[in-house]
């Protein structure tokens, strides 16, 4: 399995066409506290860059994007009850969505880790 | 491509200023944000915990982007009342009170805090974005008899919650003695100060004038106190929110008058009587027949924040009032907002459509504040 990540702060783990979504720590350590997640209906068509959810701390709103094209899976039911998972543990319990691929080749256009920590050190 | 645009060096960037904590604020972790041209910390450990420890125990707020204000001369108390619907007169020395900067059309140019320093003398708190405009307004209102003073080299520091006062008397015997509303010149290591007991955040606390270059060692005296945390913009802005407390440049603005903004406690008595202040025919004929909006709390349904921009909108979808504050309120534990709806839907228990980004929230005007307030009014 691989994870990428886009210069949005969005993460991607993927396992064959099956990617996990979420956003990266940096990004929930500069949201703040995390009170609310929408996240996208079963069967959405999503194209990459699209709005797939949104998150939104104490201070602001905040869109997610789809770093990948696809068909969302699910959505994480967890995140309705305690949106916290996302400062608590964000590149893990607190993903958002799960989607099926439709071309994995957009991958290659995005950033492994030690890319995206070399991408955060200069922000 | 833009062909209008400027050449580079005729911008100039318009220069943030700095306030005597700013190191301060730095060492202490705080993430600096620009606000009102100043650098200021939006937040030190987190918004929700920073609320959350002002209501339990003390919070230290760094306030000195605010103007404060001194009048002197003869004639301040008549040339001051000119300018705005409060009792100068009539209020005892030491006390404080809340008032409005209002325009010939009885619209809100600011909101304030002024106490009565002595018999000609007048010190005053405005808002940090409209200070300047403020003073601008005044001094071409004012006779010259009439000294205005903007105190540039001074800082203003709140601590505010229910352990302040413990935290605070221990540093400064006496204060304790004070009541809401009620202000003083005190001394602390040699440095003057002055303090009244009020605040932004509906708890019991104390506001402390205090010279630029002592601010740093008072900030570190207070911070030492366990019961004392320091607290970023963030947290004043929800704890304010929480305790129905209006924000100017947004729950208030030169299109609402004070009955409009439900601030009809600041038109004193004898100023509606004598109905002499700028705009008082207008709000006057306001208060009786009532604003065709006014200013209301609400409890948003669900848990998505409904923010500052959102639409009030009937049955059709039509626009008919605005959101003005909105958040999540760590004490409520819920959504909650100010918005300015018509008259016919300013009664608590009203449920109400707000419009944001395309989606339809439900939410129920109520009774402000939120939190009640906590102010300490005298031993019962």
């Amino acid at each position: 399995m691989s994870r990428y990540f886009t210069e949005d702060h969005e993460w991607i783990d993927v396992d064959g066409d099956i990617g996990t979504v979420g956003i990266s720590d940096y990004a929930q350590g500069q949201l703040g506290d995390i009170v609310f997640v929408e996240v996208p209906d079963d069967g959405r068509q999503i194209a990459k860059g699209d709005e797939a959810a949104v998150v939104e701390s104490v201070k602001a709103a905040s869109d997610v994007y789809a770093p990948v094209s696809g068909i969302v899976l699910e959505g994480n039911p967890a995140l309705v009850d305690d949106p916290s998972l996302v400062n608590s543990d964000p590149e893990g319990e607190g993903w958002f969505f799960k989607i099926t691929l439709s071309d994995t080749a957009e991958l290659d256009e995005l950033m492994d880790e030690t890319a995206y920590a070399a991408f955060v050190a200069k922000l | 491509m833009m062909s209008d645009t400027l050449p580079d060096d005729e911008l100039e960037p318009i220069e943030i200023l700095t306030l005597p904590l700013d190191a301060w604020h730095r060492a202490k972790g705080g993430r600096m944000v620009e606000f009102a041209g100043y650098h200021m910390p939006v937040q030190y450990d987190g918004i929700m915990a920073e609320h959350l420890w002002t209501r339990e125990h003390a919070g230290l707020f760094d306030v000195s982007h605010m103007g404060q204000l001194t009048f002197t001369g003869e004639g301040v108390v008549p040339a001051l009342e000119a300018l705005m619907p409060a009792d100068i007169a009539g209020l005892t020395l030491n006390r404080a009170r809340y008032s409005l900067l209002l325009d010939d059309a009885g619209g809100i140019l600011d909101d304030l805090m002024l106490t009565r320093q002595a018999d000609e003398q007048v010190y005053m708190v405005v808002n940090g974005a409209t200070k300047y405009d403020d003073i601008g307004h005044m001094i071409e209102r004012l006779p010259e008899e009439v000294t205005l003073n903007l105190m540039e080299d001074h800082a203003l520091l709140a601590v505010q919650g229910p352990k302040a006062v413990d935290a605070l008397a221990r540093l400064i015997p006496g204060v304790e003695n004070m009541v809401f509303m009620q202000a003083g010149a005190f001394d602390w290591n040699g440095h003057p100060l002055w303090i009244s007991r009020s605040g932004y955040t509906g708890e019991d606390g104390f506001e402390m004038s205090v010279s630029g270059d002592a601010a740093e060692a008072l900030a570190d005296a207070l911070v030492a106190q366990p019961e004392v945390k320091p607290i970023g913009l963030g947290a004043r802005d929800s704890l304010r929110l929480e305790a129905g407390l209006p924000l100017y440049g947004h729950d208030l603005d030169p299109t609402t008058t004070p009955v409009m903004a439900d601030l009809g406690f600041a038109l004193f008595k004898r100023r509606r009587e004598t109905a002499d202040f700028p705009g008082a025919a207008r709000i006057l004929a306001e208060r009786e027949a009532g604003a065709e909006t006014k200013r209301v709390g609400l409890l948003v349904d669900g848990r998505q924040p409904v923010r500052e921009g959102a639409t009030v909108v009937d049955a059709a979808g039509t626009a008919i009032g605005r959101v003005t504050s909105g958040g999540f309120a760590p004490s409520v534990g819920a959504p909650i907002a100010m918005a300015y709806v018509p008259a016919a839907l300013a009664a608590p228990g009203t449920v109400v459509q707000l419009s944001q980004r395309g989606k339809v929230h439900q939410a129920t005007v109520t009774a402000m504040p939120f939190v009640p307030h906590r102010y300490f009014r005298g031993v019962k």
